[in-house]
Parts: C-alpha cells; sequence; structure tokens
C-alpha cells in the first residue's frame, strides 16, 4: 500500500536507549535520569522516594499514605493554599502517592516552568511542615474516601483477594488502611515517620520532555543535591510469603449493588524473576490480547456475561499475583468462576498455542512506540529501568528478550504459579 | 503547529489529515454524526449498542480476526458513543495502519449483525449498564440529566434505559446502522507519520467507492427554556451524600462558550478537553474549592462542561463532607456563584485561566492519538478551526464577559439540583 513505508529502523531509535539516556547518581545517593523530547514544550517529573506502607504499624495502617497526601498541605515555605496556587497559577501539576516499597512522586508542566516544579518538589520532599488544621480535613477526605471503597464491590473485591492471597505478609494490608486506623493517626506519627522515612538514599528522580538532559541534570542536582537525612532508616526485610494450601473463598456482601465483582487468582513472579517475560506473554493470551483474551471469549463474547472479564499479572519488588477478575450480574457469579477455573486448567494443561504466543510477541514488540509516546510513557519506563536494574538498553533488547520466549517457557511459568486447587476467590457485591 | 489538510470524496466523507513526524506511529479516527442525541424510546441506547455490533465482524474481518490482527501489529483501538457521534479509532505502527483502513472501510458497508452474536452483546451492554447502576454517582446523574431535558434526546444516558436495551432487535440495529453509517454522514481524522498525498490516495482507493446514500435526518426537538429550579433526590446505599447542581449551558459553537471556560477555570479549576493524555491540573484553588472544601462543607468537588451541538449542561458535583449537610454545602455555593455575578473578576484570574490552557494543550500534543483525535472531534460540533484558534478565542475574553456569562447561565431558575441521600445518617 501506498502510505506505507520501512519504519523498523524508526521504531528502534525511537526507543529509549543508552545514547539518550543520561543517568547519574548524585553524591548524596539521588539516582537522575533524564531524555529529551522536543515535540511539545512540556516535561514529566517522575520518581519515588525509598520508604512506604512497608513501614506501617498495624494499629496505624494507612501511615504512609497519610504522610504521603499531607506532603503537599503546607511547607516551611508554603502554604496548603499559597503551594497549590503557585502550580495550578501556571497549568503545573505535582502529587504523591504512596506504595508499599516507595512512595511516589509525579508532576508536570510547560517547560518554562520546570525551576518552580524542582523547588516546589523539593520543598513538599524536606520540608513539609503537617499542619494541625490541614492534617484534620485531609484526615475527613480520607474517612470519606474509604467509606465509598466499603460501597464499591471493584476496591473491596480487590482488597479482599490481598487479603486472602497474601494472608500473614504484609501485601495482604491496604495501603489505605481503614477507618480505625486512620483514626490513631496523630501529627506526631506523620511527623515522625517523615523524619525517618524520607531521605535521599535509594531515591530517583527521572525528567523527560523540552529539555536538555544536561541542563535538567544540573537543575535536579540544584534543588536536591544538598539533601541529606542521618536519620533515613532502611526498609524492613520482608518475612516469606506462606502459599495457600487450598482455595480459599470469601464473599463480601454489599447491599444494593446490581452487579458483583470477582476476582479469582494466585501468586505470580516478582519483576525481577527470569520468568516474568514468560509470565507476561502467558498473562496476555489468557486474559488480555486482542478483546481480553481467552478469558474475554470465553466470559463475556460466547457467554455475554460479563461486561469487562481480563486477566492481570502484577509484578514489583515482592511476590506478585497472578488473577482473573470480572463484573458480572449476582446470579451468573458462580457461572462466570466455574469457566474461569475452566479456562486456567485448560492454561496449565495444555499450554498456549504456537500462534497464540507468536500474535502476542508480535503485539509486545509492535505496541512498545505507542506505549513510550508521551513524556509520562517514557518516564514510566526510565524508573521501571532503574527499580528492577533492567539496564538501560532494556527497552532495544526487549524486542529479542519477548522473541525468545518459547511455549515450554510459558506452560512452565502458568504450572509453576497456578495451582486450580489452591485458589484465592473474593466476591464483592450483593 | 502542524499544516493539516482537508477535503471531502464525491461520496462525501470529509478527510482531514495532518502529518505528524516526532514517532512512528498513525492514529486514524472514524467519525460518525449519530449518538443518542439521534434516539427516541423505544430506542433509547441504540447508537451504543451499534458501536458494540461493529466489533462482531464482516464476512471478510470476522470478529476475532479483526481484534487479533490490530493487536498482532502491536496496535490500539476502540470505540465511543456519545450524545452527538459515535467514533472508531486505531493507533498503529506507522507501517501497519493500511491494515486500520482496510478495517474500518470495510465495517463501514459490511458489517453483518448476526442474530446470536447480538444476543451475547445485548447481556454485556445489559452488565455494563449494571456496573454504572453500582455507582451513586452514575445514579445520580441520570436523575439530573432526565430532569433537565423533558423534551431534548439530552434526555437519556448514552447507554440507554434497560427496558429498551432489553427489547430492541437485530433489525432495529441494522436498519440504524445502514442509515447512519454511510460516507456522507462520516468525518475521517487521520495524524501521524504519513505523506498526505500518500494517505490521501490511499482513503480514496479504500472508500472512494462506498455509496454515499441519504443523508440521514437528524432530530430537532429544542428544549424550551426552564422556568424555575427544578430539586430531586435519590436514595441509596453508603453513608456518604452527594449533591449535583446542572446549569443549562450553551453549545459549543456559541461565542460564549470561551467565556464560560475561563469562568470554569475560576470557579472549578481548568475542564481538560483531551481525550488522551490530557493534563491534570488540580483545582485546589479555584472559588469553589476554597468556599467548599477548604471550609469543609465537602471533601471534594469537580466542575465542568463538555463540547455538545445542542446546549448541554455545566455540572458541579459535590461529595458532601461526613459533619455536614448538602443544603449547607448548596447554600456556600450559591455566595459564591452571586460573587461571581456582582463583582468583576481581575484581570490576573482570567490570564492564569489562558495559561492553565495552554498547558493543557501542550500536554495533549505530546501524545498523536490525542492530536488525532481532535481533527474529527471538532468537527463534530463546530470545525477544526475552533481547536486550531481555541487559545485566541480565550485570550480575547475580558472581566466583564465572564461576568455577562455568570449572569446569564449561572441562575438558580437555569439549574436542576440533585442530592443523593444515603441510607445512613451521617453526623449532621
Amino acid at each position: 500500500m501506498s502510505a506505507q513505508r520501512k519504519s523498523s529502523l524508526a521504531i528502534t531509535s525511537s526507543l529509549p536507549g543508552p545514547e539518550d539516556i543520561y543517568r547519574k547518581v548524585l553524591p548524596n545517593g539521588i539516582t537522575v535520569l533524564c531524555r529529551a523530547n522536543f515535540n511539545s514544550p512540556s516535561i514529566s517529573i517522575n520518581g519515588y522516594v525509598n520508604t512506604g506502607s512497608l513501614f506501617d504499624p498495624s494499629e496505624k495502617l494507612g501511615l504512609a499514605d497519610f504522610a504521603s497526601s499531607a506532603l503537599m498541605r503546607g511547607t516551611e515555605k508554603h502554604s496548603f493554599d499559597s503551594l497549590y496556587n503557585e502550580l495550578e497559577s501556571v497549568g503545573a501539576s505535582l502529587g504523591f502517592d504512596s506504595g508499599i516499597h516507595t512512595t511516589g512522586f509525579h508532576g508536570r508542566a510547560l517547560v518554562e516552568d520546570l525551576p518552580l516544579l524542582l523547588d516546589l518538589l523539593s520543598e513538599t520532599l524536606r520540608q513539609p511542615i503537617f499542619p494541625d488544621d490541614e492534617v484534620e480535613k485531609l484526615r475527613h477526605q480520607l474517612l470519606t474516601g474509604l467509606a465509598i471503597r466499603a460501597q464499591d464491590t471493584s476496591d473491596m473485591a480487590d482488597l479482599t483477594f490481598d487479603e486472602i492471597l497474601f494472608h500473614g505478609h504484609p501485601y495482604a494490608r491496604p495501603e489505605d488502611g481503614f477507618p480505625e486506623t486512620i483514626q490513631a493517626i496523630t501529627r506526631q506519627d506523620l511527623t515522625e515517620y517523615h523524619r525517618k522515612g524520607f531521605g535521599p538514599r535509594g531515591m530517583v528522580v527521572v525528567i523527560v520532555g523540552a529539555v536538555e538532559p544536561k541542563k535538567a541534570m544540573n537543575a535536579i542536582g540544584r534543588v536536591l543535591g544538598d539533601w541529606q537525612n542521618p536519620n533515613q532508616v532502611d526498609p524492613p526485610v520482608m518475612p516469606e510469603l506462606k502459599r495457600l494450601d487450598e482455595t480459599v473463598e470469601r464473599h463480601v456482601k454489599i447491599d444494593g449493588k446490581s452487579q458483583a465483582d470477582l476476582i479469582i487468582g494466585t501468586n505470580g513472579p516478582r519483576r525481577i524473576d527470569d520468568d516474568y517475560v514468560a509470565a507476561s506473554l502467558g498473562n496476555s493470551i489468557l486474559g488480555q490480547f486482542g478483546m481480553m483474551g481467552r478469558i474475554g471469549d470465553s466470559v463475556r463474547e460466547k457467554s455475554g456475561l460479563a461486561y469487562y472479564a481480563y486477566s492481570s499479572l502484577s509484578a514489583g519488588m515482592g511476590p506478585g499475583s497472578w488473577s482473573v477478575s470480572a463484573g458480572v450480574s449476582p446470579a451468573n457469579v458462580k457461572k462466570a468462576s466455574d469457566l474461569i477455573v475452566k479456562e486456567l486448567k485448560r492454561f496449565i494443561k495444555s499450554g498456549v498455542t504456537k500462534e497464540e504466543l507468536s500474535d502476542c510477541q508480535a503485539n509486545f514488540v509492535g505496541r512498545l512506540p505507542l506505549s513510550l509516546e508521551s513524556n509520562g510513557g517514557v518516564a514510566g519506563a526510565l524508573i521501571n529501568i532503574e527499580r528492577y536494574s533492567l539496564g538501560l538498553d532494556y527497552y532495544r533488547q526487549y524486542p529479542g528478550l519477548v522473541k525468545s520466549v518459547t511455549r515450554v517457557d510459558v506452560l512452565e511459568v502458568a504450572q509453576k504459579y497456578i495451582d486450580p486447587n489452591r485458589l484465592a476467590v473474593a466476591v464483592a457485591g450483593s | 503547529m502542524p499544516e493539516f489538510t482537508k477535503s471531502t470524496l464525491t461520496n462525501g466523507l470529509t478527510v482531514l489529515l495532518k502529518e505528524i513526524h516526532s514517532a512512528p506511529l498513525i492514529s486514524s479516527w472514524m467519525w460518525y454524526r449519530v449518538g443518542s442525541r439521534d434516539e427516541a424510546p423505544p430506542l433509547t441506547g441504540i447508537s451504543h449498542l451499534v458501536e458494540h455490533m461493529q466489533f462482531k465482524g464482516t464476512p471478510k474481518y470476522p470478529a476475532s480476526v479483526m481484534d487479533k490482527a490490530v493487536s498482532r501489529d502491536g496496535g490500539m483501538w476502540n470505540a465511543f458513543t456519545f450524545l452527538d457521534w459515535t467514533t472508531f479509532f486505531e493507533t498503529m505502527p506507522a507501517d501497519k495502519i493500511d491494515l486500520a483502513l482496510r478495517l474500518e472501510a470495510d465495517r463501514m458497508r459490511h458489517s453483518v449483525f448476526d442474530e446470536k452474536e447480538f444476543a451475547s452483546e445485548r447481556t454485556v451492554v445489559a452488565s455494563e449498564r449494571e456496573g454504572n447502576e453500582n455507582e451513586p454517582m452514575f445514579q445520580l446523574g441520570e436523575a439530573v440529566q432526565q430532569a433537565a431535558f423533558r423534551v431534548h434526546p439530552y434526555h437519556h444516558e448514552v447507554i440507554g434505559d434497560m427496558a429498551d436495551i432489553q427489547s430492541l432487535t437485530r433489525d432495529d440495529l441494522y436498519r440504524y446502522y445502514r442509515t447512519y453509517y454511510i460516507p456522507g454522514n462520516a468525518v475521517m481524522g487521520v495524524a501521524g507519520d504519513f505523506k498526505t498525498k500518500e494517505m490521501l490516495n490511499r482513503i480514496k482507493e479504500l472508500f472512494g467507492k462506498i455509496p454515499s446514500g441519504a443523508t440521514p435526518p437528524r432530530l430537532a426537538r429544542p428544549e424550551p427554556e426552564q422556568r424555575g429550579e427544578v430539586r430531586l433526590s435519590i436514595e441509596g446505599q453508603g453513608e456518604t451524600a452527594y449533591l449535583e447542581v446542572a446549569y443549562h449551558f450553551p453549545a459549543a459553537s456559541h461565542p460564549d462558550f470561551f467565556a464560560l471556560s475561563v469562568l470554569d477555570s475560576l470557579l472549578a479549576g481548568p475542564s481538560n478537553l483531551n481525550m488522551f493524555g490530557g493534563g491534570s491540573i488540580s483545582n485546589k484553588t479555584s472559588r469553589l474549592y476554597r468556599a467548599l472544601v477548604d471550609k469543609e462543607l465537602a471533601v471534594s468537588l469537580s466542575g465542568g462542561s463538555t463540547t455538545t451541538i445542542d446546549p448541554f449542561l455545566y455540572y458541579i458535583t459535590l461529595t458532601i463532607h461526613p459533619k455536614r449537610k448538602p443544603d449547607e454545602a448548596l447554600a456556600a455555593l450559591d455566595a459564591e456563584l452571586q460573587r461571581m455575578r456582582d463583582e468583576l473578576v481581575s484581570k490576573d484570574e482570567v490570564a492564569r485561566a489562558i495559561k492553565q490552557a495552554r498547558a493543557n494543550f501542550a500536554y495533549g500534543m505530546e501524545n498523536i492519538t490525542n492530536q488525532a483525535f481532535w481533527l474529527g472531534y471538532s468537527e463534530m460540533f463546530a470545525r477544526y478551526d475552533w481547536f486550531l484558534t481555541y487559545l485566541d478565542q480565550l485570550a480575547l475574553v475580558k472581566p466583564k464577559d465572564v461576568q455577562r456569562v455568570a449572569q446569564i447561565y449561572f441562575r438558580p431558575q437555569n439549574r436542576v439540583v440533585g442530592t443523593y441521600i444515603p441510607s445512613v445518617k451521617s453526623d449532621a
């Protein structure tokens, strides 16, 4: 066709690689990565500090989440209102969200406002003052969020699934806590958590956008290069995960709902494990590819039971999860659940076909430029590179890595993790 | 800003093309001038169901083949049905775009609408609606929209009423498809890494032979002016109360739209019109946030309108503070709107709104899919020029314009106030 052109070369060179990712470790331990993109006059800043809900005491669960939300509620130099006024007046944004291992930040601005954004990032990270009145306002907002969560079938199914699958492990705990634990957190707790958790060691900052990487590096050095925190504590060691001995089912009843959410799943690999890519391809065949893979075909297309039915692989620093989710009419929970288990059994018995695997491999390689198009997309990729030590040439090597996975690899990883007799099953709804 | 071209094929298909060579990607969008605005009972929800059936295959590309072909090539595709339009898009690696073009040309004319596939898809859409009904905000939004439009078909939700989802037939859908899915009722927007002349020739090859068909009629049922405030409440589970206040608002092509966009930024923070890759500018220093959330009458707030052919609504939505009542929040909201009507805003506030819009535009430019989206989207309610001159039009807005539109549109007589009352009573 006439609009075609040979673009495999163009695709490769548009992916981030060692010659266009600039990486430097500042003397205080902060790792900085930058990549230029002059297609739009905007920039994205992303990154994380090395603290999260792993530090939360059980009776104060939600502390890390509370603290990360409170960072922007006032600093030594700015009130809550004046801080947001600076940002919003120039159409910039900055926010924090805590995870289990790290607390992430993400900002966006026109490139002319990069210095402002960096100043505010540094200030909120280093000098938050957690004003009493703002902490109380925030507490009410968090409690309302939890009241809404209690009515949300999808959120409650997620929460229950993690409780079952990660029983006895920190991953079983919801990062946003419970009403009683949010009530128990004091301003002193927030201050103390910040004092010990936030510091330059293990921190990563990524800037992508319309700025020369060297300039961006210098700008970060200027605002964060002198940060020291002798009190910074290393994260606690995670206990071993004990896998389920048998299938465990739990149903959370929420009145007045016309649809129930169902999650069925098991454990999955860590992001750094060798079998991650094979699991990822297998997951795509199981419940992603095309209109949600085999699961979508069975539960949605053939049976018309659900608007959404898909599988997901969640792989991070620690043990991951591999699960299938569906939103179904309360009367159809059993039917959908049987279909899903049937697909899981087929998956671990017969594996995947040659055609399915090659389709998914082509999809993984072909979609790369699309996922790396925006500044935020590239920033996410650079964070992955750093967090999981993937190497600066990872996205250049990625096509080869994907294509090297065999049907046997997929079958082995499926059998390693998925046992139809040891599943976590969570349902939330009426 | 890169050049664009606009042409019309002999069969009436409008084609907008924009070359962007920043990444080896092409995004192609096909827009049909049909949406829930064109529906009357017992056919509500038919536009959305037809959109779903467009993924169910043609003789040449059966359902499973379509899906897999796009995914195999590393593409992303989807479709949306809205009040005024239905759109289908594919974003592909540049050397794979031909598949998307062939597929779109084929399903403009040859979709099968298989009876069995339809039976299954009906239950999928019923399930989609049930999922929506789980959400208090959907329940409240639907009630408010119905109260705001007695005559105009904006009365019902895009997804349609359950009674109609259950009773529509395959033949209803097929007739609708053949009536509206014709070149003269469509606009195609393609942006990305191609040469315009080559792309246009290829589009002519693939789409040029499709018969033009008769221009379908569009429903014309203007909503009479609302005479007095309407209040309603619905009751449901949970312990959180919500308030939604909807003001009748002009069409996107109305000259007041730009002053209202500035007003929106000031009141509730800037609305982001990008469909992909837009900004996420917060609204914590907007007037309503300061008056309602800072003062602990609400715990969150959003506000905004959308771009429509006919006058639609500007929504202000509040999640009520657990220790407060919806009426207290409404009183504070009214005080702020009164201030907007009585006092001129400052020039600095107007300049700030313009800068926010400029930032949102820049964020949207990072993404080829979003740039392609705008080519056709703007044609659905105005012209692409509307998008190209948007920032210039905003720059012409003066404080007195903002005051004038506040006085015209943000009157209690021009609104519907909806309250979601939870089953568990709060402390208030």
